[in-house]
């Protein structure tokens, strides 16, 4: 059976800064991964790692080579097709979770879908569902400060999940929580790549890294 | 994106932080506000004067020194509407208008051990009243043979009678004019008062005792009443041909109803435009507070416009959310400060003018609108431009 692959990066270079001055923080990255792949990638800091994700996350463009998302080449697209892409095919995860304080978890759930253009009453109960999938079901009208951090990152997990996304690409999700709480994250994430989506996730805990199903490790701009 | 969803996004920003929307819509209020309230006090000072001047009849024409719109204005020619000249000028219209010099000035009048200050003594013909509507409530007018005669009696308004007469009745009195002892015949109905003059506190007496009694021969200005209305065009061209035998062009203006009109009218315009152009600074100040609100929730929510970009927002879906809420801030203070000012002037209405205008009031609407685009765009183009990275990494 032949598998299709999500991501395909080919001699990815980024530099920062000005010609004189340039930082290179990726040289020639080759990548591809395939549908329902689990990858953890995991390096040093200063190794790359997050530049990398964000060029996968189509935040950041590439300053050479070239990046086929589901086949359709991406590299040179333009800042309205970028968002277009992250809004439908891309989920994120941070890890300080990124939730909006003034507005409650389930309007922090529907976020990326008020810019699809989704009915209203649709995203709401799709909201609800996603909220129930990850257990919060007794907090969807809590402002994300009364929730704990485990409960947050749940919050932004199933707010990944809204546009129903092929690609979930997660930075460091269990940095800021504790144990438990961050193996139940990881949980609600080994479960979602069972259920079929493809997730990249950055870390540098060996315990966390292990669950992947794939390790790429980086170091200083490189695969090793 | 619909626009609802925008509105609604702007709506839960706005009232995120209440406090800080309402004082900055609040700047917004004061300035549309002002605007209103002084276009309006304008607006109804012109009607108030134009209605004044309309009352004087449609017939009526002035003759005043020098030349308006001349390369002197009025008073830097010396006057020379001589009492000799308004004579002849009153020959020459015989039988299409009737001719009166006003001469005289400002004193303080005297009975007993009361005076009256600030009188304006008006030596005027016989046929004054013919010629400007003078009610008469008591007692008569001077005559045809008084005023030949230069006898020293007095017309007084209703200002001279409550200060000096409060509890007897003044006719047969005499009252003391610059040294001379005037008899009082009539009273004459108030007349109110206009351009901010005390219009009763004038006493009426011949022009001939005006002459002796302060040694002037000039006329202030001479009144002119064609027959009828149909002759002011005829008065008007032969009163400036009979003027013309004897002055210069320069040395007088011959002025109908409509020119006074149109003067007046020029002038409050200006005056209108004026106290409007002072209230839009404050209009402005209140732009400037929006923008300021607008330019501090920008960097403050730089990572909330990060985190929108990097789950799917255009650069327009930021740039309508912010600009929206500039506008929103700075309509609504429009929309209050409309109310605010039409509620005020109808308060000032009661006591003084004011007519709300409705040109006014949609430029005060528009104005609101525009600042808030005006001002809100430059922190909207700034949202709109942040990077979705370096946003997110924003503390």
């Amino acid at each position: 059976m032949k598998i299709d692959p999500v991501i395909q990066l080919t001699g990815v270079i980024k530099d920062y800064g000005s010609e004189e001055f340039a930082t290179t923080a990726l040289h020639g990255i080759n990548l591809t991964v395939y549908k329902g792949d689990f990858i953890a990638i995991t390096g040093p800091s200063g190794s790359g790692k997050s530049t990398l994700l964000n060029i996968i996350g189509l935040l950041d463009t590439a300053t050479s080579g070239t990046y086929l998302l589901n086949e359709k080449d991406v590299t040179k697209i333009n800042e309205d097709q970028q968002a277009y892409i992250r809004n439908r095919e891309i989920g994120f995860v941070f890890q300080s979770f990124n939730l909006l304080k003034r507005v409650n978890v389930l309007e922090n759930v529907i976020l990326p879908s008020i810019y699809t253009g989704t009915n209203k009453t649709e995203r709401e109960k799709r909201a609800k569902e996603l909220l129930i999938k990850v257990g919060l079901e007794d907090h969807i009208y809590k402002k994300p400060n009364q929730l704990s951090g485990g409960q947050q990152q749940r919050v932004a997990i199933a707010r990944a999940l809204m546009n129903e996304p092929s690609l979930i690409l997660a930075d460091e999700p269990t940095g800021n929580l504790d144990t438990a709480s961050g193996n139940e994250i990881m949980t609600i994430v080994k479960d979602l790549n069972r259920q079929g989506k493809t997730i990249i996730m950055i870390t540098h805990e060996n315990d966390i890294a292990k669950q992947a199903k794939k390790l790429v490790q980086i170091k200083d701009g490189k695969v090793l | 994106m619909n626009i609802a969803e925008y509105f609604r996004l702007s709506i839960n920003a706005l009232m995120a932080n209440k406090m800080r929307s309402i004082l900055t819509t609040l700047g917004v209020i004061i300035g549309v506000f002002s605007v209103i309230l002084l276009v309006s006090l304008g607006s109804g000072l012109q009607s108030y004067i134009t209605n004044q001047i309309s009352e004087l009849g449609s017939n009526i024409l002035f003759v005043i020194p020098g030349k308006i719109g001349g390369t002197s204005g009025p008073g830097e020619t010396v006057n020379r509407l001589t009492l000799t000249n308004v004579k002849y000028l009153s020959e020459r219209l015989q039988g299409i208008a009737l001719v009166s010099p006003q001469i005289g000035k400002t004193t303080t009048i005297k009975f007993a051990n009361k005076s009256n200050k600030n009188t304006n003594i008006w030596g005027v013909s016989a046929n004054f009243p013919d010629i400007i509507k003078t009610k008469i409530i008591k007692g008569t007018f001077f005559t045809k043979s008084q005023e030949k005669n230069g006898s020293k009696v007095v017309v007084i308004g209703p200002t001279i009678v409550k200060n000096l007469f409060p509890n007897t009745d003044p006719i047969g009195k005499k009252i003391t004019i610059s040294g001379g002892k005037y008899t009082i015949i009539g009273l004459s109905a108030s007349r109110g008062s206009s351009f901010g003059q005390n219009q009763d506190n004038i006493v009426v007496i011949p022009f001939t005792a005006a002459k002796k009694q302060f040694s002037i021969d000039i006329a202030n200005q001479i009144y002119l009443s064609a027959n009828s209305p149909a002759l002011v065009n005829l008065v008007k061209k032969r009163a400036k041909e009979v003027l013309l035998t004897r002055l210069d062009e320069e040395d007088f203006t011959i002025m109908g109803q409509e020119q006074i009109l149109s003067t007046v009218t020029n002038i409050t315009n200006v005056l209108t435009i004026a106290l409007g152009g002072i209230a839009a600074i404050s209009l402005l100040v209140g732009g400037i507070g929006v923008m300021n609100i607008m330019l501090v929730s920008v960097t403050e929510r730089t990572k909330e416009i990060g985190l929108r970009k990097a789950l799917g927002a255009r650069r327009q879906d930021i740039l309508t959310q912010f600009l929206l809420e500039a506008v929103m801030l700075s309509l609504l203070g429009g929309t209050i400060g409309i109310l605010l000012g039409i509620g005020a002037s109808m308060i000032v209405a009661v006591f003084f003018v004011a007519v709300v205008t409705p040109w006014s009031v949609i430029l005060a609407f528009l104005f609101s609108v525009a600042v808030g685009v005006i001002f809100g765009m430059t922190p909207a183009i700034r949202a709109s431009k942040l990077s979705p990275i370096e946003a997110l990494r924003y503390e």
